[in-house]
């Protein structure tokens, strides 16, 4: 077998367990969008272009509250921030690519694909490894549009008094969990929600969520240097 | 601005901030301590998004009693903290919450 072939086949194995949150997830965004508003196109659409779960929820949710378009494009800008990571991570084992492959792996750099790819960078050197980050990438690819898809659909069945509104902060919720135990992330959790959930109706523009999200990084910045001291 | 234009820049700030690290990094700029900072920022933006949407109602307004939205998401983050499991948590947070709504 081609050996690019083997590592991208490597690649959709290794994502696909972390695919079973991701199901509904995309089913509860299709929903949401069809219930604020959007047509089935847009939301559509959204998936195509955007392809990043948290940042699309984001754009719903401050799209529904009446924010306008600077704030809802710089609040996506704020949830993304955390791919300059990603990319700053994978980076180097992908300074060789041409840019065509670097424009192909940024547009399927998302969390789950990133997590996995990152584990099999470390451990293997063979100049095809990026495949493993394309095949891991459409994976999420193809199951992020078919549950776009399915939610468009299931949307028009789903009764409103269900609140189904409720599964945005639950989904956020969740993707969570693995900070709940550490100290320094439940100080910055819980700074965060208490200046967005204060500055709801004072922060101008609804930019609520950049100025929680900053406060809270300036927290969490200030927290891990003091541990640090405290070493 | 239309719909459309506003996901397409959504888009493509999503897309620059995947791609401008990848395309420009030389791996000496990031040091360490901005890689840990920025390893906080799921936790520093997530909140603001379900903290608002447990205590305040459509109109912004504290909505502190009645509200089983708490409940449903203390059980939810219990269960999570638990289970470690995302699935579980979603699950967990709306089953208690229609049981909350339906039933009590």
């Amino acid at each position: 077998m081609n050996n690019k072939f083997r590592v991208f086949l490597k690649g959709i194995f290794d994502v696909s367990p972390l695919m079973i949150p991701v199901v509904p997830f995309g089913l509860i965004f299709g929903v949401l969008s069809i219930d604020i508003g959007f047509s089935p196109i847009e939301t559509m659409g959204m998936s195509l272009i955007v392809f990043g779960g948290a940042s699309q929820i984001v754009l719903l949710q401050l799209f529904s509250g009446g924010a306008s378009s600077l704030v809802i494009i710089s609040s996506v800008g704020a949830v993304n921030s955390r791919h300059l990571l990603y990319g700053a991570v994978v980076s180097e084992h992908l300074s060789d690519l041409k840019l065509i492959w670097k424009i192909v792996i940024s547009y399927f750099l998302v969390d789950q694909a990133f997590a996995r790819s990152n584990e099999y960078f470390k451990k293997n050197k063979d100049k095809d490894k990026y495949f493993h980050l394309f095949g891991g990438g459409i994976t999420c690819w193809v199951i992020w549009q078919t549950t776009t898809f399915l939610g468009i659909v299931l949307g028009a069945f789903i009764p409103e008094k269900l609140g189904l509104s409720f599964a945005v902060p639950l989904t956020f919720l969740a993707l969570l969990v693995n900070d709940f135990r550490k100290f320094i992330n439940v100080i910055v959790i819980i700074i965060s929600g208490l200046v967005a959930t204060f500055g709801f109706n004072y922060v101008p523009y609804k930019a609520y969520v950049i100025v929680a999200g900053v406060t809270a990084l300036v927290t969490a910045a200030i927290l891990t240097k003091l541990n640090k001291k405290n070493e | 601005m239309s719909n459309w234009l506003l996901i397409i820049y959504c888009g493509l700030i999503t897309f620059l901030t995947r791609f401008s690290m990848i395309a420009l990094l030389k791996k000496e700029m990031f040091n360490d301590r901005i890689r840990e900072i920025l390893s906080f920022v799921p936790s520093a933006i997530f909140p603001a998004i379900i903290f608002p949407a447990i205590f305040l109602d459509n109109s912004g307004d504290f909505q502190l009693e009645n509200n089983p939205k708490i409940m449903a998401a203390i059980i939810a983050m219990l269960i999570g903290i638990i289970s470690q499991n995302i699935i579980a948590t979603i699950i967990s947070g709306l089953a208690s919450y229609w049981f909350l709504i339906f039933m009590v």
